[in-house]
C-alpha cells in the first residue's frame, strides 16, 4: 500500500494532464485542470509539506483555476470558436515535446540518483517551521512579493478597463 | 498523519524527477499544439506546477525548507502572471473579438 499509492497518485496526475491538453471543450479542460491540481495536493500531503498543500488548494484550485472559468464563461467561447492547427504542426509540436522529454530523462538517467526520498525532519513542512525561515531567511523576497502582487493587481485593473475615449 | 507520510519511505528521488518531467513535457507540448491563448495559459499553469512538485521532493531529500519556501514564492509569482495575463486576453478579445494566438501575429516580427 505505502508504495503503490505514490504511484496511483502520479498516474492520475499524468492522466488528467494528458486530457487537459488534449480535450477539445475548454471548459472540459480547465475542469481536468483542477482535478490534476487536486493529485498535486495530494503529492503534497505525501510529502508531508502540509502548508504547501493547503496554499496549492486555496491559491490554485481556489483562486487561479476559478479566474480561468470565470475568464472562459466571461469570453463566451464555444467549441467550434477554436481553429485547430494543421496536423503537420501538431505532429511536429508533439515531436518537439517528446524529444525534450528523452532528453531530460536520459540525463536523468545519467544521474544515477535513486536514493529514497525520507522524510528526516517530521515538522519539515508545517506552518510553525515555514513560517520561520520564511520570515527570517526570506525577509526580503517576501516584501518585494508584496510589491509584486500590488503591481500586478493594479496592471490587471489598468489592462482590462475599457479605455473612455474608444468605448 | 504519520501512516501517511511513512508511505513515501521508499519512493526513490528519480522517479519523482520523472514524474515532474513527464507533467513538465505534456506542458510544453500543450503550449506548441494548441492555439487558444487560455489553453496555453493552462498548459504553463502545469509546467509551473511540475517545478512546484520537484522543488518540494527536492526539499524533503535534503532536509532543508528552502524549497519549500521557494514553492510558495512560485505561487505568489503564478498568482499575479495568472492575473495580468488574463487581463491581456480579456483586452485582446474585446479588440479582436477571438482568443485564437495566430491573430497576434504581428507580434512576430
Amino acid at each position: 500500500m505505502t508504495l503503490s499509492l505514490f504511484y496511483l497518485v502520479a498516474f492520475l496526475s499524468i492522466f488528467f494532464s494528458l486530457l487537459v491538453i488534449f480535450s477539445k471543450n475548454p471548459v472540459h479542460s480547465i475542469l481536468y485542470l483542477i482535478i490534476t491540481f487536486f493529485t498535486f495536493t495530494i503529492h503534497y500531503i505525501l510529502l508531508n509539506a502540509q502548508f504547501l498543500a493547503i496554499v496549492n488548494f486555496i491559491v490554485y484550485m481556489g483562486a487561479i483555476l476559478v479566474l480561468f472559468l470565470f475568464v472562459l464563461m466571461l469570453l463566451n467561447l464555444n467549441k467550434d470558436s477554436e481553429p485547430l492547427k494543421s496536423n503537420l504542426l501538431k505532429i511536429i509540436g508533439v515531436i518537439g515535446g517528446m524529444c525534450l522529454l528523452v532528453t531530460l530523462v536520459g540525463s536523468t538517467k545519467a544521474l544515477h540518483l535513486s536514493d529514497p526520498v525520507i522524510l528526516q525532519a517530521q515538522n519539515l513542512g508545517l506552518v510553525k517551521n515555514l513560517g520561520k525561515v520564511l520570515f527570517s531567511e526570506f525577509l526580503l523576497p517576501f516584501e518585494v512579493s508584496s510589491i509584486l502582487l500590488l503591481s500586478a493587481m493594479v496592471g490587471a485593473v489598468l489592462l482590462a478597463k475599457r479605455e473612455p475615449n474608444n468605448a | 498523519m504519520e501512516n501517511i507520510t511513512q508511505a513515501i519511505h521508499g519512493v526513490p528521488l528519480n522517479h519523482y524527477i520523472l514524474l515532474s518531467t513527464l507533467i513538465f513535457c505534456i506542458g510544453v507540448v500543450g503550449v506548441l499544439t494548441r492555439r487558444n491563448a487560455i489553453i496555453i495559459f493552462m498548459s504553463v499553469e502545469l509546467m509551473l506546477n511540475a517545478v512546484n512538485l520537484l522543488l518540494a521532493a527536492f526539499s524533503v531529500y535534503h532536509n532543508n525548507a528552502s524549497g519549500q519556501v521557494f514553492v510558495f514564492f512560485i505561487m505568489a509569482l503564478a498568482a499575479a502572471e495568472v492575473a495580468v495575463g488574463l487581463a491581456i486576453i480579456v483586452m485582446i478579445y474585446r479588440n479582436t473579438h477571438s482568443v485564437d494566438i495566430n491573430v497576434l501575429n504581428k507580434l512576430k516580427w
